[in-house]
């Protein structure tokens, strides 16, 4: 069970959230002008990795506002919460602390 | 050495001193025509098929751990192939068909039981969808049929199915050749099977990464030296991203974690399997007399196999709620494995952009079912350069163009 | 035989006041007030108390806890009865009712002991080598396999009692309340942190309550009721008795299962939970879980009889019974020592039998006092008796413990006390995510790193001289009362007690057999499962040699206890067999729950009409009352159809349909998702999300629009009305509201943050009314006149606002019906008033209430889709015939996806109508449809039928229908084969009724 620091709640249990998958990908500007393989790879490839992810979180039961996580998807050690549209912060390369 | 009843008679008076190993433990050799990385059902299965089928036996199956350690030791080993869609019907109608002899076939007891798969439907919705399956796979040839509400009494006198229910049951669809099999069984079988054929079974070797010239695959980087290899398949469920990342590409592919559990033992109580995917629940009971329940997968991407606890805690609600005199029995263990899933629910088996690397992954919840089948149609496409037609609806490609095999079920709910 | 003859005359914990009547096989027994039904059974003289899983092979007691893998029983009766009960853990209660599980006709005599004999055939993984004879036979060799295997049995019906759950935060949760964790507790909660003691046990006090050690001079027992008493007086303290820590999770969140009223049996817990499922977020765990002491692996000790000295010792002196006359107290370590040197006290006979060659002098000396014979260098060879142990066959070991320098001789006793070292309970430790460590001198794993916020103490940690548990357990606590932000305000030292020093232990992990080459078939590991030393070594030999092979080939481990007393013994076995250390060979996963957790105590109280919320409308209670039967759409309960006395439901629902196109129909929509949408860039916004265009749309019109996953799917539909310049209301599918909600919200969040838009959900703001038939604007006019109702003031695809039965209200021109419709939009508090209004003010037209079945059949009379039922997450919009709404001149979510190969395909699946070539016979529903019809399957299938109804007013049957290329085959015939016949039908257009919409635009 994560716990989970919602940017603008503080630390909630898991239950609180829901999640939204890899973030920083972008919607492609003019989704006309791309090959089918381009669309494809917006669409559906995903780099989920083995260590270090980041994904897109929802207070879904709390503020109802999206954000970012950085997570090891391995041990589930929380490295980095930031906003939407934010650039994850410089520390998070590093790795975490335990929580 | 042929099991059977008379071979372990014979082997008791030499008090089981003379049995053989099921499967060698060699060294690796510098390399090999083809090598599996993945020593679990599905990828020892496909060593099997291609030794046998297809005269390929220079061939080293690579298990970082040790064989079936992953989920094939881990599901809850229902079988069927009451599937939607045609060509998902046809591929697992041709492993089930594959599992009704594999006992004989490897000469290993897999304990095949086809005590009948139910599935239930617990609102109109669910009966319509019910129903339109039902009539697909009648119409694939494959057995199928719709069970009314008494019927399903009868067959599961323990199953609450009062209309005042939460959830209550107005209907089930059954397959009565799907059932139950001994998952650990399934994988040592195939090993044992593999081995006699001259397949290397190499445990604790993980691949660490593919040696690629020219876009085509040399051999493979391994925790045990480098080995190489004229064509390599990947069957690693799990972890089907890393090792694409390894050859250089990405995959439609996000990992997470599908938790079950089993009950304490007791006496036989019940006898076939029923589930319920409106509800995450699904359950049978083994052998042992140990409930084998299943949830639904983890909503978020992990790799560490063991679950988040209010995924079971909701399970049990609905567990319950189902069949109310499970209450006071208890959980005797829980656990985790990771399940690839593909945006469409369905495998992806077949060539890669890398030549001569060949994947078949994406299973997400339902492999174990496919691991005879899914073995064979991979050793088929590694053997011929090519999918067999059962496997080649299943390609990367189709994320490009969009020819989908979405097995989610409904997407909606009505009105 | 007399009552509790095993019982001393004084001493233990237990209550001599309040004697216990309680039932065991049928037999009338007695015991007291903190008895377990093993101590119980033990001061009866009772050690045979049940038959093992394989062989069925007679099994006593062998521990005194959570650990036990023999003493199970079934306890209680009727819808109270639970199997596989521990008897060492279960607390007796007035007219306690147990039995032995797993034997028939009795414990005594049960018939599965054949499979004692037949044994020999029967070893590890025998049944994967038979059974394949002929191939179909195996269900029915499983037939029996199955009835053998199981242990107790299920209750017949639903669970009598509830249970709870506790959500709670603390600052140092300390887990077991031995001395290590009573002494963490104590430095902890003296900082004044938030701390959560729990201990399995019914009393604290772990391994002191069977022991009779001094601290501070004192029996131990007082320090900790001192102990207790301190801590029950610090305002933030929680001591939690009977409370099993089950699982670690995640950063630092963990499950406990309180049992609250099990102790008291069914009929005394009054209206008190049953258990209580605590689920707590701890800022730092101590793990104070103790240890379990190992059995010792030699031929026939699983003998009633053979028990861990341990538990004799805590038999004796914490329940006052003496578990027997005469004992071998056979050890490989210093604690069995101590444990010989009680019981003699208690009256018990006792030899040691001693495989190391030099056991420490003062030990020795000790027992010398006590008239306890030594024998150094020896080995128990053999265990003789069968439903109890009558002797045993000792020998001295030579130098590496693999044979005997003698003749075997026989020592006559009825006990054996078995001590082969012990197992740090490491479970929460390891699921916690850590890495174990093997401590050779000790030679058992201890906790390596801390990978969470947790620290071990005690026992649990691989320290057993209660000296260093006491101070370890201080720093513990002190420690993590620290790292939570709390420091120690006084400095206390710890308790006072004598300590010894530790002898190695010699590391026997399996007594030879008598003779050299002998068998290890009856020398067992795992008790349960009738795992024997022979089928580690077959296990072996056969190539299953990785642990968790074993484990899986053998089912080592896997029984209720999980392996508490066999895994290690097992591994260490392989790693004789295999030349390997032990720490290569490694341990089994340690899974969650560290003991079995009952099912219902998990759901908690989410059962019954607490599994899932049920939502109604305001106007519910007046479908109750008119006899609708009901529909589950998502969480909602709505009206499905409205029969009426001795009517039929075809016979409703041509009532219903008539009287809604020849008078006029009510439905209530109130479940329609409702959204308000606001800001200046809404139209924008809905652009990207619908198919079709929205900037042009006026303010108090509506508009129909579709929206589409990102590959192009149909993922839900609905009207969205223009309140004000930047005011919207959307609608969604009933049971899609949430989904679509997230979706907006998501893309908003996510995508586009630069739109100034704000969503929503109203659904359960508003009560919806919906009058649809050539009437309805009649009515209507009788019920408002502030709002104009000609059809040029109020056209069709538009709203107003005004009062309804003079209540405010906002009116949508819209239909679903086909027909002149009007959806009254009101507060929901006054749903059920307009409603009333409405029918008791239409009741001279006739007006008629119907539910969604109704509503169905005329939206398909005019082939309007439902979202969920004609489409699946693989339906485009072009495919249902919409490709008017797909705008060619904006971008929208999915819109290139609709441009990929397989979207742009002729010959997909395309919406079309069937009519039947009888008009009677209407097509199921999900039947599947062929263009060439075969005499059996497999045929090819084109499509399948998703709405099919028998429609009253075209007086026959309508269907709509997802078929290949269908849009090019009007005309053609096609066939469904069912069960057992087949319907043909012709493929036309999806509409059948008033195709040009001229009663919806009247």
């Amino acid at each position: 069970m994560l716990l989970i620091e919602c940017p603008y709640c503080g630390p909630r249990d898991e239950y609180e959230f829901s999640y939204g998958g890899e973030a920083h990908i972008v919607r492609p500007k003019h989704p006309e002008k791309l090959s089918d393989e381009e669309w494809a790879d917006y669409l559906f490839l995903r780099t989920n990795p083995k260590g270090a992810y980041r994904e897109r979180w929802c207070h879904a039961h709390g503020c109802r506002r999206w954000f970012n996580v950085e997570r090891d998807t391995l041990s589930h050690q929380i490295i980095a919460v930031y906003e939407m549209g934010a650039e994850p912060p410089r520390a998070a390369r590093k790795g975490g602390s335990k929580p | 050495m042929k099991y059977s009843i008379f071979s372990l008679a014979r082997n008791a008076l030499s008090y089981h001193r003379d049995w053989p190993r099921a499967w060698r433990s060699p060294e690796p050799k510098k390399a090999y025509d083809v090598v599996i990385v993945g020593g679990g059902g599905h990828g020892l299965a496909t060593a099997y098929y291609l030794a046998k089928l297809h005269g390929v036996r220079n061939v080293a199956v690579l298990e970082k751990g040790w064989i079936g350690g992953g989920n094939t030791g881990r599901n809850t080993t229902i079988i069927r192939s009451n599937y939607l869609w045609d060509e998902s019907a046809h591929l697992y109608e041709k492993s089930l068909k594959l599992y009704e002899s594999l006992s004989q076939e490897l000469n290993y007891n897999i304990m095949l039981s086809q005590r009948g798969v139910l599935n239930l439907a617990h609102n109109l919705h669910d009966l319509r969808e019910l129903s339109r399956r039902v009539n697909a796979i009648r119409l694939n040839g494959i057995d199928s049929e719709v069970l009314t509400p008494e019927q399903i009494k009868a067959r599961v006198p323990i199953l609450n199915t009062s209309p005042d229910s939460r959830y209550p049951v107005l209907g089930a669809s059954l397959q009565k050749r799907g059932g139950v099999a001994r998952h650990d069984a399934v994988a040592w079988g195939f090993a044992r099977g593999a081995d006699r054929y001259g397949v290397d079974i190499i445990q604790n070797c993980e691949v660490t990464g593919f040696r690629l010239k020219k876009g085509a695959v040399e051999g493979v980087e391994t925790s045990r030296g480098y080995i190489g290899a004229k064509k390599v398949g990947v069957v690693v469920a799990g972890h089907a991203s890393v090792l694409a990342a390894m050859a250089g590409f990405r995959l439609p592919i996000e990992s997470h974690p599908l938790q079950a559990l089993v009950s304490e033992p007791i006496k036989p109580i019940h006898h076939s399997v029923v589930m319920s995917s409106a509800v995450h629940v699904y359950v049978s009971q083994s052998d042992k007399g140990d409930l084998v329940i299943g949830a639904g997968i983890d909503a978020y991407n992990s790799y560490a196999q063991g679950g988040s606890f209010p995924v079971v805690e909701h399970q049990m609600g609905a567990l319950i709620e189902l069949f109310p005199i499970f209450s006071r029995l208890r959980m005797l263990r829980q656990w985790g494995g990771i399940v690839d899933v593909c945006p469409d629910a369905s495998p992806i088996i077949g060539k890669t952009p890398v030549k001569g690397i060949y994947f078949n992954c994406g299973w997400g919840t339902g492999g174990f079912k496919a691991t005879p089948g899914s073995g064979w149609v991979f050793a088929h496409t590694i053997a011929h350069d090519e999918p067999h037609e059962l496997n080649a609806p299943f390609t990367l490609e189709r994320f490009t163009s969009g020819e989908l095999i979405d097995e989610h079920g409904a997407a909606a709910v009505a009105h | 035989m007399s009552d509790q003859q095993f019982r001393l005359a004084d001493g233990g914990r237990i209550d001599r006041e309040r004697p216990l009547r309680f039932t065991f096989n049928g037999r009338e027994l007695s015991g007291y007030e903190g008895d377990t039904v093993a101590s119980a059974l033990l001061a009866n003289g009772l050690h045979l108390v049940s038959r093992s899983f394989k062989y069925h092979r007679p099994r006593g007691v062998l521990s005194d806890g959570s650990e036990e893998p023999n003493a199970l029983v079934q306890l209680g009766v009727g819808a109270y009865t639970q199997p596989n009960i521990r008897a060492t853990q279960a607390e007796l209660y007035q007219g306690l009712i147990a039995e032995s599980q797993n034997c028939w006709p009795s414990v005594d005599l049960d018939v599965g002991a054949v499979n004692d004999f037949l044994s020999p055939i029967f070893p590890a993984g025998f049944y994967y080598k038979t059974f394949m004879w002929p191939k179909s036979f195996w269900i029915r060799y499983e037939y029996f396999i199955r009835k053998m295997a199981g242990l107790g049995k299920a209750p017949a019906s639903a669970d009598p009692d509830y249970y709870d759950k506790m959500h709670v935060h603390c600052d140092v949760l300390v887990l077991g309340a031995g001395p290590a964790g009573l002494a963490a507790a104590l430095a902890a909660g003296r900082t004044g942190a938030r701390v959560m003691l729990a201990d399995e046990q019914m009393e604290p006090g772990g391994y002191l309550l069977g022991r009779k050690v001094a601290i501070n001079d004192r029996p131990a027992m007082e320090w900790v009721d001192n102990s207790i008493e301190e801590l029950k007086s610090m305002a933030d303290v929680r001591v939690l008795t009977r409370t099993t820590a089950l699982a670690y999770f995640d950063h630092n969140y963990l499950t406990l299962l309180e049992r609250v009223t099990d102790h008291l049996g069914p009929d005394a817990n009054g209206d008190r939970p049953r258990q209580r499922l605590w689920k707590v977020r701890a800022k730092q765990v101590v793990l104070a879980t103790g240890s379990h002491e190992r059995p010792l692996v030699f031929r026939n000790n699983d003998r009633p009889g053979v028990m861990l000295a341990s538990a004799a010792q805590a038999y004796l002196n914490r329940f006052a019974v003496r578990p027997g006359r005469e004992a071998v107290v056979f050890t490989n370590n210093d604690s069995a020592y101590q444990a010989a040197s009680d019981l003699v006290k208690g009256g018990v006979q006792c030899t040691i039998v001693d495989v190391r060659p030099e056991p420490p002098d003062e030990l020795r000396a000790a027992a010398r006092k006590q008239n306890i014979d030594v024998l150094s260098g020896h080995g128990v060879i053999s265990a003789a008796g069968t439903k109890r142990v009558t002797g045993v066959d000792v020998s001295s070991l030579n130098a590496t413990a693999s044979g005997y320098h003698d003749a075997p001789r026989h020592l006559k006793c009825d006990l054996v006390l078995m001590s082969g070292g012990w197992n740090p309970a490491v479970h929460l430790y390891s699921q916690s995510r850590g890495k174990l460590e093997f401590d050779a001198s000790r030679a058992c794993f201890v906790p390596g790193e801390s990978v969470q916020a947790e620290r071990s103490a005690g026992a649990c940690n691989g320290t057993f001289d209660l000296a260093f548990c006491l101070s370890e357990g201080r720093e513990a606590g002190k420690a993590a009362a620290a790292s939570a932000g709390f420091r120690s305000k006084s400095s206390s030292s710890s308790p006072k007690v004598e300590s010894s020093p530790e002898t190695p232990i010699r590391a026997v992990w399996r007594m030879p057999p008598k003779d050299p080459g002998g068998r290890y078939n009856k020398h067992f590991v795992d008790f349960q499962h009738d795992v024997t030393a022979a089928d580690v070594d077959l296990a072996y030999r056969e190539g299953y040699r990785s642990v968790e092979h074993l484990k899986r080939y053998t089912t080592m481990g896997m029984g209720t206890d999980q392996g508490k007393t066999s895994n290690v013994n097992a591994l260490a076995i392989l790693a004789e067999i295999s030349n390997a250390d032990i720490p290569t060979v490694g341990t089994t996963t340690f899974r969650p729950p560290y003991t079995p957790a009952t099912f219902g105590a998990l759901a908690g109280r989410d059962v019954g009409e607490l599994a899932d919320p049920v939502r109604m409308t305001p106007m519910h209670q007046w479908h109750l009352a008119h006899g609708a039967k009901f529909e589950d759409v998502g969480q909602w309960k709505r009206p499905w159809y409205y029969p009426k006395a001795g009517e039929s439901m075809e016979e409703a629902l041509s009532r219903e349909c008539k009287a809604t196109r020849n008078a006029i129909g009510i439905l209530d929509a109130s479940t329609l998702g409702k959204i308000d949408i606001q800001g200046p860039d809404v139209a924008e916004f809905l652009n990207r999300i619908y198919t079709n265009g929205w900037s042009k749309l006026a303010v108090g019109r509506c508009r129909y629009g579709l929206m589409c996953t990102e590959d192009g799917m149909v993922f839900d539909d609905g009207v969205t009305s223009r309140l004000a310049e930047n005011h919207f209301l959307m609608t969604t599918t009933s049971g899609n509201a949430a989904r679509v909600l997230a979706w907006l919200e998501e893309w908003l969040q996510t995508e586009w943050p630069e739109l100034r838009v704000y969503c929503n959900s109203v659904t359960e703001h508003w009560a919806t009314a919906g009058i649809a038939g050539p009437l309805a604007r009649k009515l209507l006019s009788e019920l408002t006149s502030d709002i104009d109702l000609d059809s040029k003031a109020f056209p069709f695809m538009s709203w107003r606002e005004g009062t309804v039965a003079g209540i405010p209200a906002r009116v949508m021109r819209i239909s679903f019906t086909g027909e002149l419709s009007f959806e009254i939009n009101v507060q929901s508090s006054y749903g059920l008033a307009l409603w009333t209004s409405l029918m008791s003010a239409g009741a001279k037209y006739g007006i008629t209430p119907f539910g969604t079945e109704t509503m169905h059949i005329l939206r398909a009379e005019k082939g309007f889709i439902i979202a969920g039922q004609e489409t699946d997450g693989t339906v485009t919009p072009v495919d249902l015939g919409l490709e008017g709404m797909v705008s060619k001149h904006k971008d929208f979510l999915g819109k290139r996806s609709l441009s990929r190969p397989d979207t742009l395909r002729e010959d997909r699946k395309q919406l079309v109508g069937l009519l039947t070539e009888d008009p009677r016979q209407v097509l199921p529903e999900g039947g599947q449809i062929v263009a060439e019809l075969k005499s059996k399957p497999p045929m090819k299938m084109i499509g399948h039928v998703t709405s099919s109804y028998f429609s009253a007013n075209l007086d026959r049957s309508i269907a709509l229908a997802l078929v290949k290329g269908g849009r090019s085959r009007h005309g053609e015939t096609v066939h469904v084969p069912l069960e057992n016949k087949v319907v043909s039908a012709r493929i036309g257009p999806p509409h059948f009724y008033d195709v040009e919409g001229e009663r919806m635009h009247g």
